[in-house]
């Protein structure tokens, strides 16, 4: 029977009918769900990986020692994953090895929209693109074959609608692969200079005879048109509802690209267009073989996703009807408010990010659920560019303040009247690359004061496990790293753990650890709100006789903190998690849990 | 609605249920052996976002995603939501639209202005609302989540054609047996809500 996966979980189900041995990845959407998947499935070692690099090395390591194996990351995850990609592609591999890589064009969940493509061309490494999920299965599948035939790493590269779009697959059984042989061969797996530069003459006649390879990966819908379109992924999709009557030649290998294809392709239609996300990929190659008339960015933008209605607005100037109000309504579709993600009510983070804001602090921040502590009413990050950058950026900052400083003569005023700089970090980030900035600080007599927030799991992802939680992928009990033993291993003296929820005294030893002049590290540790086993019990409420409406309240930024119509304050019911945060904001002692008795506590 | 094409956008706020019955109504149609496709949204969003999940049903479809002017049922878990969504409805389109109100931050902190009386000025317009107070119905079920279900619960009693069994086994393969019977309550309690 047909089963409706999501892209993600097909890839996963290709991956083990292939008969995968070792998946290593790091936690990142829209890639999340494939490695989750495998380690639902039986006979396949799975494991979070610190980060990215790791995650490729283990499953380079594995396939060198002749297992099939796979690392799964999000786009960004590649640039961390990238050292070991570029290289590994001159060593080759013995078993079959496969990066799934996941773009997310119109950065639903990214910090930036950048195009995976490039990877393929400038490490010379096949890349594959699905278009639905089907294609998702055969290509994983696929892909390991393809992998061990040309002695190739090969890239699965998927785009967020791919991911996360449910479409039927007919799904097989596992394909049991014996181990390859492992012969120790010092030319192939030792990359020095001399090997290497075999290796690289190795690589360039793979990619000519991959060429040929990425002719049997085209598809030919409607041969003879006036009209052709050259596309791939998740556009192919766009493609034909927009031009149901167009000669389309859909890609499915997309580095190396398919020249013979594209030529004939190109010589039998009147007017070529390339519809394809982000950068212009395809375009530029289809010119470099000398075919000038083709058009694509001309129409198409490389900003964002695209989309049926922006390719039938861009190529045909058409604007799709659609539904709309009675004049006498008085609203139009704009008048929605905004909704912007939000940190969840009973947020451990929400403490730290009050904090910062009322002690105006300049915050340097990372990537996870906190990073929504930049946006109102905290407004407490000024910086936030990479995994595991937070701590690397504020010591650069007070590195270029002190030298700004000395050169003037300033003394020990803030030049900028900033009264110090924090780097706030998640646990599962920290792991990932904020210790590396961390050593750094101590080895570089930096003095900065990182602040982690420990909320016991990965949380913007959908809860994974990592290194500190003390379980495996599988749930089963591993060791787990001990964040304050690590960071004094590395040489910070100053190590403190304090409840983010404590405000009094978590902003005292805010302000104590930023006055120190020297590394400190304070360990903001309460669990995620959202983890099993977290139980406030029932919700608070406001006294509306002793409410004074003084709003303090309010500047938690709780989304169950609700304004009445009086200016009252009350409590949303169905949001409040109990946490009791909110609590200790009251002067009038407003908040509380109701007792048995009736009263707030 | 054309027979042989039927294009749901469902949107709701983060942590509503809005993937599960976004999968219901996949299962649906794998049953009629019709082709689907179901887009999901992950990640960021959900803590408390705007969540758009499109599901397509159809001969052979080809983009999982409904865009502008392409829905024939905006399915809206929130009464403001449903208005966010007009623009992927077709005219003559059906809103089918919880008339909850859930505050988004922008307007609890004073930013911005929740307008009053979504559901009745959204009727009015060229297409079809149908508007309840879904939360109150899933409330007497046993459970406020089954808000998702009791909606399911109107939309299989507004869309022709897709017979009464069909959607109930769907209910009990992506409902956890635990949780089925209070459902099932919420299911049949949408269908009476809609008549």
């Amino acid at each position: 029977m047909k089963e409706l996966l999501l892209g993600n979980e097909a890839v996963a189900r290709g991956a083990w009918e292939a008969g995968v041995h070792v998946v290593s990845s790091y936690p990142g959407t829209p890639s999340t769900e494939i490695t989750e998947t495998l380690a639902k499935l039986s006979s396949v070692y799975c494991e979070w990986s610190p980060n990215e690099k790791v995650s490729a090395e283990v499953a380079i390591g594995a396939a060198i020692g002749g297992g099939r194996a796979m690392c799964c990351m999000k786009h960004v995850g590649l640039n961390v994953a990238a050292d070991p990609l570029f290289t590994a592609s001159y060593a080759g591999v013995n078993g079959g090895l496969v990066f799934a890589v996941a773009d997310d064009p119109g950065l639903f969940s990214s910090q930036n929209d950048q195009d995976s493509r490039f990877y393929a061309l400038s490490a010379h490494v096949p890349m594959l693109e699905p278009s639905d999920s089907a294609e998702c299965h055969e290509f994983a599948k696929k892909a390991f074959e393809l992998s061990e035939k040309y002695d190739t790493p090969v890239i699965l590269r998927l785009t967020t609608r791919v991911s996360h779009s449910r479409s039927p697959v007919e799904v097989g059984e596992r394909n049991v692969v014996p181990k390859k042989p492992y012969k120790k061969d010092i030319q192939k797996y030792v990359m020095m200079p001399g090997m290497a530069k075999k290796r690289q003459a190795i690589v360039k006649e793979r990619d000519r005879v991959m060429t040929g390879e990425a002719d049997a990966w085209v598809k030919l819908d409607n041969p003879g048109r006036k009209l052709g379109v050259i596309t791939s992924g998740i556009c192919y999709q766009y493609v034909r509802e927009v031009f149901p009557d167009a000669s389309v030649l859909k890609l499915g290998m997309i580095y190396p690209l398919p020249e013979r294809s594209i030529k004939e392709f190109a010589a039998s239609v009147e007017e070529l267009i390339v519809v394809e996300e982000l950068e212009p990929y395809i375009e530029n190659y289809v010119r470099q073989l000398g075919i000038a008339y083709v058009e694509g960015k001309k129409y198409f933008t490389p900003l964002g996703e695209l989309g049926t209605e922006k390719i039938r607005q861009s190529y045909y100037g058409t604007k799709t009807p659609v539904a709309e109000l009675s004049e006498g309504s008085g609203l139009k579709p704009e008048d929605a408010p905004m909704r912007p993600p939000t940190m969840c009510p009973g947020c451990p983070h929400r403490g730290v990010f009050y904090t910062l804001s009322q002690l105006k602090l300049r915050v340097t921040g990372d990537i996870g659920c906190y990073t929504l502590g930049a946006a109102a009413p905290y407004k407490a990050m000024d910086a936030c560019i990479c995994m595991g950058a937070s701590i690397g950026m504020s010591h650069g900052m007070e590195k270029a303040e002190s030298v700004a400083r000395a050169e003037a003569g300033a003394g020990d005023n803030d030049s900028d009247g900033i009264r110090g700089t924090v780097a706030v970090i998640g646990d599962s980030t920290f792991i990932h690359s904020g210790i590396t900035g961390l050593v750094n600080i101590v080895y570089n007599k930096g003095a900065s004061t990182v602040i982690i927030l420990d909320n016991s799991i990965t949380g913007m992802t959908g809860h994974q496990q990592n290194p500190t939680t003390g379980k495996t992928i599988r749930m089963e009990d591993t060791y787990p790293v001990d964040l304050t033993l690590l960071c004094k291993a590395v040489g910070v003296n100053r190590v403190r753990v304090e409840d983010p929820f404590d405000l009094k005294k978590f902003k005292a030893a805010v302000l104590e650890e930023i006055d120190a002049n020297e590394p400190s590290v304070i360990i903001a540790r309460r669990p995620c709100v959202l983890l099993k086993g977290v139980n406030y019990g029932k919700p608070v409420e406001i006294d509306g006789d002793k409410c004074r409406k003084c709003g303090a309240c309010m500047r938690l930024g709780c989304p169950a903190i609700l304004k009445t119509e009086d200016g009252r304050m009350k409590i949303d019911r169905s949001l409040c998690t109990g946490c009791e945060f909110c609590v200790q904001m009251c002067g009038f002692g407003a908040i509380g849990k109701k007792t048995e008795g009736g009263d707030n506590k | 609605m054309k027979q042989d094409e039927l294009n749901i956008l469902i949107i709701g706020v983060g942590g509503q249920g809005t993937l599960l019955a976004s999968r219901f109504l996949g299962d649906v149609a794998l049953r009629l052996g019709r082709d689907v496709k179901v887009s999901e949204v992950h990640g960021m969003s959900q803590r408390g976002g705007s969540v758009e999940t499109c599901v397509r049903i159809g001969e052979n479809v080809a983009s999982p995603i409904i865009d502008r002017g392409m829905a024939d049922v905006v399915l809206s878990f929130e009464s403001v939501e449903a208005l966010r969504a007009l623009e992927y409805l077709k005219p003559g389109g059906t809103v089918i639209m919880n008339t909850q109100e859930i505050l988004p931050m922008p307007v609890i902190s004073g930013a911005a202005v929740y307008p009053d009386n979504v559901p009745e000025r959204l009727s009015g317009g060229n297409f079809r609302v149908i508007a309840l107070d879904a939360l109150s119905i899933a409330e007497k079920c046993g459970s406020a989540k089954c808000v998702n279900v009791v909606l399911l619960g109107i939309l299989s009693a507004v869309i022709p054609g897709i017979a009464p069994d069909v959607w109930r086994q769907s209910l009990e393969s992506v409902v956890p047996a635990k949780l089925l019977e209070t459902n099932r309550r919420a299911f049949e309690e949408g269908i009476k809500a809609a008549e």
